[in-house]
């Protein structure tokens, strides 16, 4: 202890970190754990994307085309020409704040840039140093400034830190989506080459094979035959699927994250065990392995890749000569479907407004799209009493919900799938207002920021969703968070082991099948992932 | 729990403690702001103003638990609500734009504070003894908190780690183009 320093030396040592100064005037340091890595050469060669080349954010070379300024503000210029919304979003905010600290990246992670205001703040920049005169003139006075190399950078930095879920545009007075400004910035960097491997990859495999993981048809079918051999342990019945089959009446399409990653699994076996229990209630339905992807990473690339890839369902719809369609727990797919499908590809005059088969029910919503959510054609099965429901089934279960930011903000999915729940299990609890509903909090992860290695951003950005989950967790023993939304089903369990490690994750349509009664069931033991029922724990199946 | 919590806090003696709890609120503040002055200006004004948990997670976790933390530090605390408190605010800032040393620097920053805080109302010399005990318990203190950022980082990793697992290994498995050997090999 004879170097211990004298109190006085002691007070002198000064641990308070850096802080932050002006924004022009700071540098992100695009960090690994944040950033996700660039896209590669033969995924944007494979759909014509300008510009293809290796390259990594992490290195100071980003290998930018020469002429990459004059090919933004060309792009720039062509997209304020042809988007009045983005014209306006770029000249009308006065920066009152509102949407500052609503966004889940700002809450999560503290970085000033991250407020919807200031993200967009760094694309209105370059916006007013190029085309308006009072910042060509007044330059920074004017919150002006000039598209260099590292204002580029810290663009794609941030931009690739949106999950574009909207709830911003929520709170904004002027009703400013930032969600579309960020969607134009990233056509913007995709001009230049630069997105991110985990959304170019899936969309070349999407727009190749049909899905985002490049699986072939004959193991889109393995994976069902795989389902139809665990419900049949669990039920005793066989629940074949149609695939491909022409003259079906309804086309069923979901995120192909349901038929090939846990949890979303068990939601996929659900699907197909509701189909198979109103088989002989009148249900024609068919699935396709080639029309085998709900989700659209091309949304998340440019206007005109979601276009191609949203193609595909039409032209399978087309082609199998079916009436209408059916679509699966998903997120994005269903802003896509809502808010574009129509001007992209429709009218899809080929097809009929889809009528319930099982209850005559007429999907109005969907006059034009052709296409119906799930949660709303069960809903209205239980509605009229078509399904023959044992909660006590998922009685081992308390359940909240996460409404998924494109169904719940993008097309109101807000009491269908709390309706449904509410009858397939008898412990819900909602979390508090402000995180759920319009409101809802994201997960963290959307808009292609599903990848591995932005694991610390995934976790930031999930922060303000986890805390309310922590809060009904604690309070009501909530065990187990409930969503329609294939990229919620594939990142909240990590989300959870992070923040909640108790609480588990499911699709709405696993608890549906878990509680659907069938005739000619053997005694069911276990619920879909094999864990006993309550009350049958010391049953020899299990 | 580290033995060394256990040892230290016998020794922080009644006088000291009671000056502690007479300036409770005041060093919980300085405290407070010594973690929110981490951030940028900006942020700091939000963590600091917006009151709802749910609308401000972080500023109320830390708010909440520096408070829980002072508390069990000066009284004969339960090391179980010291670990938690430290794992609540360590798990934010631990995924924050942070290096190690700032993630968890807070926790000896209070000796810095009560230092300030006696200059300007006691003789140091007077608590000279409890002064090192106290210090000394602020220093075990720190040392879990390092346990628990390594902790914490090590989750992340973990994740990371089982997920890329999941993915391929699950692929394979159910495309059937792999072999596991059986827990129990069949009959023949």
């Amino acid at each position: 202890m004879a170097d211990t320093p004298k109190p006085d030396e002691l007070a002198k040592i000064d641990h308070t970190p850096l802080v932050f100064r002006g924004w022009m005037d700071t540098q992100p340091e695009i960090r690994p754990g944040i950033a996700c890595y660039g896209s590669k050469s033969k995924d944007l060669k494979y759909v014509d994307m300008p510009n293809p080349r290796d390259w990594s954010p992490f290195d100071d070379d980003w290998k930018l085309p020469e002429n990459w300024q004059e090919t933004i503000h060309e792009g720039f210029k062509d997209r304020l020409d042809r988007f009045r919304s983005f014209k306006l979003f770029m000249d009308i905010c006065v920066r009152c704040g509102a949407c500052a600290d609503k966004c889940h990246f700002f809450i999560g992670s503290g970085d000033p840039k991250n407020m919807p205001v200031m993200r967009a703040e760094l694309l209105r920049s370059v916006y007013r140093k190029k085309f308006t005169v009072g910042g060509k003139l007044l330059g920074r006075l004017a919150g002006a400034r000039e598209l260099t190399e590292d204002a580029l950078k810290e663009l794609w930095y941030y931009l690739y830190q949106c999950t574009e879920c909207r709830r911003c545009s929520l709170f904004c007075p002027y009703g400013i989506d930032m969600a579309e400004i960020t969607i134009m910035g990233r056509e913007l960097t995709n001009l230049v080459g630069l997105n991110i491997d985990w959304i170019a990859a899936p969309v070349a495999n999407c727009y190749r094979t049909g899905n985002h993981l490049g699986i072939q048809p004959h193991a889109y079918k393995d994976m069902l035959d795989f389902f139809t051999d665990e419900i049949e342990d669990i039920t005793g019945l066989r629940m074949e699927q149609d695939l491909n089959r022409k003259g079906a009446e309804i086309l069923f399409i979901t995120p192909s994250g349901d038929v090939f990653a846990d949890p979303g699994t068990f939601t996929c076996m659900g699907y197909m065990m509701l189909f198979h229990y109103l088989k002989d209630l009148g249900l024609d339905i068919t699935w396709s392995t080639y029309a085998s992807e709900g989700g659209n990473f091309g949304y998340f690339t440019s206007h005109e890749m979601a276009k191609r890839l949203n193609a595909k369902m039409y032209a399978e719809a087309k082609r199998l000569g079916v009436k209408w369609i059916l679509g699966g727990e998903c997120g994005h797919m269903w802003r896509v479907l809502n808010q574009y499908m129509d001007t992209f590809n429709g009218p899809a005059d080929f097809l009929e407004e889809p009528v319930s088969p099982i209850t005559g029910t007429r999907f109005e919503n969907a006059k034009t799209t052709k296409m119906t959510h799930i949660i709303e054609f069960t809903a209205d099965l239980i509605k009229n009493n078509k399904l023959k429901l044992d909660p006590s089934r998922n009685d081992n279960l308390k359940v909240t919900f996460h409404d998924s930011c494109n169904p719940a903000r993008g097309m109101g999915i807000l009491e269908e799938p709390r309706y449904v729940i509410k009858n397939v299990c008898n412990n819900f609890y909602e979390m508090p207002p402000g995180t759920i509903r319009e409101q809802t909090f994201c997960c963290g992860s959307g808009a292609g920021l599903n990848a591995g290695e932005n694991m610390e951003s995934r976790m930031r950005g999930g922060l303000p969703r986890a805390n309310a989950v922590k809060f009904v967790h604690e309070k009501h023993d909530v065990n187990m968070l409930a969503c329609i939304c294939a990229i919620d089903r594939a990142v909240l369990p990590n989300l959870m082991e992070y923040w909640v490690p108790d609480v588990e994750v499911t699709g709405v349509h696993e608890m549906v099948a878990n509680a659907l009664v069938f005739e000619g069931e053997k005694k069911r033991t276990t619920d879909l992932r094999g864990e006993p029922l309550p009350g049958m724990e010391d049953e020899e199946d299990v | 729990m580290r033995k060394g919590l256990d040892t230290a806090r016998a020794v922080v003696d009644t006088s000291l403690k009671n000056i502690l709890l007479d300036k409770r609120s005041s060093i919980i503040k300085k405290w407070r702001d010594v973690i929110v002055d981490t951030y940028p200006s900006e942020t700091q004004r939000f963590i600091r103003k917006e009151k709802d948990l749910f609308a401000n997670p972080v500023g109320n976790i830390i708010s909440k638990d520096v408070e829980t933390l002072y508390d069990e530090l000066i009284k004969d605390g339960d090391d179980d609500k010291i670990t938690l408190c430290l794992e609540n605010i360590i798990r934010i800032r631990s995924i924050q734009d942070f290096k190690p040393s700032q993630a968890i620097g807070f926790v000896l920053q209070l000796k810095k504070l009560v230092r300030e805080m006696l200059e300007s109302k006691t003789p140091i010399n007077g608590l000279s003894g409890e002064l090192q005990a106290f210090e000394n318990r602020i220093d075990d203190i720190a040392l879990l908190a390092f346990d628990i950022y390594s902790q914490c980082r090590q989750k992340i990793y973990e994740i990371r780690v089982n997920e890329v697992k999941n993915q391929l290994g699950g692929l394979l498995k159910r495309a059937n183009l792999t072999f596991e050997i059986p827990e129990q090999e069949p009959e023949l």
